[in-house]
């Protein structure tokens, strides 16, 4: 069956405030690092959250496990606040989906 | 106009590609009723999935602010210590649902009870830690729920954008072809035959007229 654990990959001073959770945690600075730590872990965790600043360097990879439904890799705020990754993330399913934006049109 | 088909105008390719044309409009038909469904389902969870992520990204954002201020507060060995080994591991019940015919994951934490909230003594940190530790426990169901409805989002758009090729294909390639085909083959079958009589009638009057 599938694995049990969450993990989450991102700047070490973040990802200790997860491991207090109780989630497996793996530090990493650049987007080289996070992308050995995420085709390393992919397998033996269920969710991965990976933190914004890194995500945005990784999207072909991302993409990669879009398809299947484990592991789910999900994109996270840093302490820094959010970049609007995730959010462009849903928008761009809505576009992908029905073709056209139509839950974000108000704010933009 | 669609182009035609390269096959022998024979009765029995007529035949055939009656019996295809029927399959490829039920199938057709079909399709778009999954299509309209998908989406309908879909734009349910995009909402769902925007208000989640609204919702987390906040709470994170504030809980890992609390935690960067905590780190300022102590020294990094000490906190570093104190969160070392955790109390409990985060245990997820995963399994999987089936969407629309989209597997989709399903996930649910196991609350382990009894374990102690915090895994480090008092006496080192700061209260600024406590909070934080806690907001992000109590976030992680939360971000769970979020990563399994993100996740499905992600898996339908695409079996939406898939399924919608295929519509597409049939209806406006597969479906005008194989009707052009089918013109193309009685015409042809007509013109055999009214060709045929037209000889048979010159023969008669050739052997009437000898």
């Amino acid at each position: 069956m599938y694995s049990d654990k969450a993990a989450v990959i991102g700047d070490k001073d973040i990802v200790l405030a997860f491991k207090a959770a109780g989630m497996d945690v793996f530090p990493a600075s650049t987007v080289e690092q996070a992308e050995a730590a995420l085709k390393k872990h992919a397998k033996d965790h269920c969710v991965i959250f990976v933190t914004e600043d890194l995500a945005a360097g990784m999207k072909e990879s991302l993409e990669k496990y879009k398809r299947k439904a484990y592991p789910t890799v999900i994109p996270i705020p840093s302490s820094s606040g959010t970049t609007g990754l995730g959010m462009s993330g849903i928008k761009a399913d809505v576009e992908r989906a029905v073709g056209t934006d139509i839950l974000f049109n108000k704010e933009d | 106009m669609a182009e035609r088909l390269n096959v022998n105008p024979t009765r029995m390719e007529l035949r055939n590609l009656k019996r295809r044309l029927a399959t490829a409009v039920k199938g057709h038909k079909m399709l778009k009723d999954k299509s309209d469904e998908m989406v309908r389902r879909f734009v349910e969870l995009a909402k769902e999935n925007k208000r989640l992520r609204e919702e987390v990204e906040e709470e994170l954002a504030s809980a890992l602010r609390g935690f960067a201020l905590a780190r300022a507060c102590c020294e990094d060995h000490v906190i570093e210590e104190a969160l070392a080994m955790p109390s409990s591991a985060l245990k997820i019940n995963a399994d999987t649902d089936n969407l629309m015919s989209v597997v989709v994951p399903k996930m649910s934490i196991e609350r382990e009870e009894g374990g102690e909230e915090f895994p480090y003594s008092f006496a080192q940190v700061t209260a600024q830690l406590d909070d934080s530790v806690l907001t992000v426990s109590r976030l992680a169901s939360k971000m769970i729920e979020l990563a399994q409805i993100e996740k499905t989002c992600n898996m339908l758009a695409i079996e939406i954008e898939k399924n919608r090729r295929r519509v597409n294909a049939l209806e406006y390639v597969m479906i005008p072809q194989t009707e052009e085909t089918i013109r193309f083959i009685t015409m042809k079958l007509d013109e055999n035959e009214r060709a045929a009589t037209v000889r048979l009638m010159k023969v008669k009057s050739m052997i009437e007229n000898k």
